[in-house]
C-alpha cells in the first residue's frame, strides 16, 4: 500500500477516534505502510474497542502488556485491531499506572479478548476488572501468589518454589454425567495438554482443555536479544510453524530497523511460506485419516508430506525450513537448480495428491465420519476471532496473504477457498484446496522473481518504537509485536500465533459429539500447542 | 475398492534402505560444523556469537571443539568466521550412549517405545511420527511406539522440560516398568538448547531423569532418530 493512502487512512481514522473520544484522549501517528498506532486512556480504550469492533468492521488480533516502568514509569496495553476490508491495523497504546496495576476488562464486549486478558493477569499482575472468568490460564495451580514471570523485575533464572493450588474445571451436574480427564500425556505422538471432557455414556456434553504445558518462557528469553539471536528463538516457537513465526518476526523487526528488503527475498520468503504449507496441509489432509482410523489415507498422506520434507531438505538445507530467514531478507539463495527442482517435484505431487484426495471424497466409510462432524459456527468463529483453514471453513474470508499484504503476495494472484459447513470436511476441503493454490503460488513466484540482492543490512531498533508483523502461517494468521528498547535490542516481543486464536474455539465444536470423534476434530483443528504455550 | 488397491500398486514400494545403507544428507545440509584448522587464527568470533555456548576455543588440547548436545544448527558460526574456517558440515549421526550398560542388548529386535513431550517445539514430535510413516517405517527394525508408558522399554523425551511438565515426566518415568532407557531427542532435550535453564525450563532431561542416549539434532532428521534408537539398543 501506497505510504499517502495510510497517511490520508490514518487521519481520518485518528480523526474518527477523536470524534469518538475527545480531541485531547488521543494521540495518533502512522509509523508504517498500513500501522496506525494510538494512544488513550485505559478508561476511553473500552467504549473505542466496541466502537470499533460492533460499527466500524474491525476484529481484535491481538493484546498484549508491557512492563515499561523503566521507560515510561508504568505498563502499557496494546490492542491490535485489523480491518479486514481496508487493509490497515490500529494498535491503541493504553497505560497502566504501577500504583494502579487494573484496567477494565472488554471481555463482555469483545469475546475475543477473552484469554489474552488472563494471560496478562498471569504474566503481568495487571487485573482486567469484570473479566468473566478468574481462573489462571498461561500459569499452572502451583506457581505462587503474586509472582509474574514477565515483569522487567523478574530475572529469567528465577527458581520458583512450587506451591499447592487448585484448578477448578466447569461442572456439569446431572445423572450420569462423568468427567473423563485426558493427558496432558498422550497416547500418540503428539504435543501435552489436558482436555476435561464432561459426557454422558460417549456423549460429549462439555470440553475443557488446560493448556501451557510447554510454556517454555520464549517471550522472556527474547529480552535483550539482538535482532538476530531473537530470529533464532522465533524460528523455535514451534516445529511446523518455524518459518511463518520467523517471517513474521523479520517483518516487525525490519519496520523498527528502517529497512526494506531486497524484492528477491520477498520473493523467497513467499516460496518458503507457501513449502510450509504444502507440507502442513498434504501432512494434515493424511492425517485427518488416522482420526479415523483409515490407514490408506494416513499412509499416503505421509509419504507425501515426506517428499515435501525432503524437497526443502534438498532446496534449503532444512526439513523444517530453518536457517533461511534473517532480519534484513534471508541466508539462503534459490539457485536454478533448486527452482527446477520444485517444479519437478510439485508437478508430480499435485497429480499424485490429487488422485489421492478423489479417493478419500469417493469414498463412503471417510465421508461418513467427516460429514457433519466437530461443526464451527461462523457466529463463534467471528466472535473468538478463529483464523486459517478453520475459519474459511465456517464461512469466514479471512487471508493474512490477501488482506495484510506482506512478501510477494501482492504480486502473484491466488484464490482464497471458503466454505460454509464448518465441519471436518470442510475443513479438509479447504486444505484440498489450498494445496493447489499454493503450488501455483510457488510457480509464480519463481517465474516472477528477480536477480539481485537477498539480504540489506537492519539498524538499531526505534528505541521504544514498536512494529507489528502479520504472515498466514498453514494454520492461519500469526502475529508478532516487537519493541525496540533504548540500547536498540529487542524490549519486548509478543507472539500471536493462529493456535492462540484457535484453541479457544476447538471446545465449542465438541459438544454432541462422540468421544471418537474428538481426535478427529482436533487432528482436522491441527493445533500447535507450543504455538500457543511458547 | 479397486481404486485404493491400484493407488497403492502404483506407489509401489518407498521404504528407505536405511540403515542398511548409509543415506547422505543433501549438499547445503544444516549438520554439524566443521572446523578447518589450517584457516583458523582463534579470534574466537565462533564461540562468542554461538547463541547456546557450543564451541569452545582453548589455548591448549583440541583447540575448538563443538558440543553437538548444545548445537542448534544455526550456522551463525560459520557466517562470523571471517577466514573460513568454519563450515556447516553434513554429518548427522550423532548420537551418543552415556548410560543404560548392557539394558539395551535385552530388547533385541523388540522394543516398544513411549514417546513423552516435556516441552517441544513440535518439531522433533514430528520427526518421531515420520519414523511411523511408510518411508522410514521402524517397524520393520523391530521398534514400535505404544500409547502408556507401561508398555514401554524405552522413553524418547522432546523437549528442554518445562516447568509444567516436569511432575508428569517423573510419573511417565516411574510408570514404565525397568529395565528401560531414556533417551534425549533434539538440542532441547539433551541440552535445553535455546531454552536454557529458567524461570519455565529445567534446561534438559538429564536434569530431571537418567539419560542413556542423547539424540542432538534441532531436530534430529528421521535417519539421526534410527542411528540413536539403534545405538540405544546396541545393535550399532
Amino acid at each position: 500500500m501506497a505510504k499517502e493512502d495510510t497517511t490520508r487512512m490514518g487521519e481520518s481514522f485518528v480523526a474518527q477516534a477523536k470524534k469518538l473520544l475527545g480531541e485531547d484522549k488521543v494521540l495518533g501517528s502512522a509509523p508504517y505502510p498500513g500501522e496506525i498506532h494510538l494512544e488513550t486512556g485505559k478508561d476511553e480504550l473500552p467504549l473505542l474497542a466496541v466502537k470499533m469492533c460492533r460499527d466500524w468492521g474491525f476484529c481484535l488480533i491481538q493484546l498484549l502488556a508491557a512492563d515499561e516502568r523503566e521507560t515510561r514509569g508504568g505498563f502499557m496495553l496494546y490492542y491490535t485491531f485489523a480491518h479486514d476490508l481496508e487493509k490497515f491495523s490500529v494498535t491503541v497504546g493504553c497505560p497502566v499506572g504501577a500504583d494502579q496495576p487494573l484496567f477494565p476488562s472488554i471481555t463482555p464486549d469483545v469475546p475475543a479478548a477473552h484469554w489474552y486478558e488472563r494471560e496478562i493477569r498471569d504474566l503481568f499482575g495487571l487485573e482486567p476488572q469484570g473479566h468473566p472468568d478468574t481462573r489462571r490460564l498461561a500459569l499452572h495451580k502451583d506457581w505462587p501468589k503474586r509472582v509474574y514471570p514477565l515483569r522487567r523485575d523478574f530475572p529469567l533464572g528465577t527458581e520458583v518454589p512450587r506451591t499447592g493450588g487448585q484448578f477448578s474445571f466447569k461442572q456439569v451436574q446431572g445423572e450420569g454425567v462423568m468427567q473423563i480427564p485426558v493427558g496432558p500425556i498422550h497416547a500418540g505422538i503428539i504435543e501435552p495438554g489436558h482436555f476435561r471432557f464432561s459426557a454422558v455414556g460417549e456423549n460429549i456434553i462439555n470440553l475443557e482443555a488446560r493448556l501451557f504445558y510447554t510454556h517454555r518462557g520464549m517471550e522472556k528469553l527474547g529480552e535483550g536479544r539482538t535482532p538476530e539471536q531473537g530470529l533464532l528463538l522465533a524460528e523455535r516457537i514451534c516445529g511446523a510453524c518455524s518459518f511463518s513465526h520467523a517471517a513474521a518476526y523479520c517483518q516487525a523487526v525490519e519496520k523498527l530497523g528502517g529497512v526494506k528488503i531486497p524484492v528477491r527475498a520477498e520473493f523467497i520468503r513467499t516460496v518458503a511460506l507457501e513449502l510450509e504449507r504444502l507440507y502442513n496441509h498434504v501432512g494434515d489432509v493424511g492425517n485427518i485419516c488416522a482420526g479415523i482410523g483409515f490407514a490408506f489415507g494416513t499412509m499416503h498422506g505421509a509419504r507425501l508430506k515426506e517428499d515435501l520434507l525432503q524437497l526443502n531438505e534438498k532446496v534449503f538445507g532444512s526439513r523444517f525450513l530453518r536457517g533461511i530467514n534473517t532480519p534484513g531478507g534471508v541466508r539462503r539463495d534459490l539457485s536454478t537448480a533448486s527452482q527446477a527442482l520444485l517444479s519437478k517435484t510439485l508437478t508430480s505431487l499435485s497429480g499424485d495428491f490429487r488422485e489421492l484426495t478423489e479417493i478419500l471424497l469417493s469414498t463412503e466409510s471417510y465421508l461418513d465420519r467427516v460429514q457433519g462432524t466437530g461443526v464451527l459456527k461462523q457466529q463463534v468463529a467471528a466472535d473468538l476471532h478463529a483464523v486459517g483453514p478453520a475459519a474459511r471453513a465456517a464461512g469466514i474470508d479471512r487471508d493474512a496473504r490477501r488482506d495484510y499484504p506482506h512478501e510477494a503476495y501482492d504480486r502473484v494472484s491466488f484464490k482464497v477457498p471458503v466454505y460454509h459447513r464448518g465441519d471436518v470436511l470442510a475443513r479438509v476441503r479447504v486444505r484440498i484446496d489450498e494445496v493447489f493454490e499454493s503450488v501455483e503460488i510457488i510457480r509464480q513466484a519463481i517465474a516472477l522473481m528477480p536477480e539481485g540482492k537477498i539480504k540489506a543490512a537492519v539498524g538499531p531498533l526505534t528505541p521504544s518504537g514498536y512494529a507489528m508483523g502479520i504472515t498466514e502461517s498453514p494454520r492461519g494468521e500469526n502475529v508478532h509485536f516487537v519493541m525496540g528498547g533504548p540500547d536498540g535490542k529487542v524490549f519486548r516481543h509478543m507472539v500471536r500465533s493462529a493456535s492462540y486464536c484457535n484453541w479457544p474455539v476447538l471446545p465449542t465444536t465438541v459438544p454432541g459429539s462422540i468421544v471418537p470423534d474428538f481426535p478427529l476434530i482436533n487432528k482436522s483443528f491441527e493445533l500447535c500447542y507450543s504455538c500457543l504455550d511458547r | 475398492m479397486l481404486r485404493l488397491f491400484r493407488k497403492n500398486w502404483q506407489t509401489g514400494i518407498v521404504t528407505t534402505s536405511y540403515p542398511d545403507r548409509p543415506d547422505a544428507a543433501p549438499p547445503g545440509f544444516r549438520g554439524l560444523p566443521e572446523w578447518h584448522r589450517e584457516n583458523c587464527t582463534s579470534c574466537g568470533e565462533c564461540s562468542r556469537q554461538c547463541p547456546t555456548g557450543a564451541i569452545k576455543l582453548e589455548q591448549t588440547g583440541p583447540l575448538w571443539s563443538v558440543d553437538a548436545k548444545k548445537c542448534i544448527f544455526c550456522g551463525y558460526c560459520e557466517e562470523a568466521c571471517a577466514k573460513g574456517a568454519l563450515a556447516l558440515g553434513n554429518r548427522y549421526e550423532l548420537a551418543e550412549r552415556a548410560g543404560g550398560g548392557e539394558t539395551g542388548r535385552i530388547f533385541g529386535r523388540s522394543v516398544h517405545i513411549r514417546h513423552l513431550d516435556a516441552g517441544s517445539c513440535n518439531g522433533c514430535d514430528w520427526e518421531m511420527v515420520n519414523l511411523t510413516g511408510p518411508v522410514y517405517d521402524i517397524q520393520r527394525l523391530g521398534f514400535d511406539f505404544v500409547a502408556s508408558p507401561r508398555h514401554a522399554d524405552v522413553l524418547m523425551v522432546t523437549g528442554p522440560v518445562t516447568r509444567n511438565l516436569e511432575i508428569a515426566a517423573k510419573k511417565t518415568f516411574a510408570a514404565t516398568p525397568a529395565p528401560k532407557l531414556v533417551v534425549a531427542v533434539g538440542t532441547c532435550a539433551c541440552s535445553g538448547g535455546i531454552c536454557g535453564k529458567s524461570y519455565a525450563s529445567a534446561g534438559g532431561v538429564d536434569n530431571i531423569l537418567p539419560v542413556d542416549v542423547y539424540i542432538p539434532g534441532c531436530p534430529p532428521r528421521p535417519q539421526a532418530l534410527i542411528d540413536g534408537l539403534l545405538k540405544a539398543v546396541q545393535r550399532r
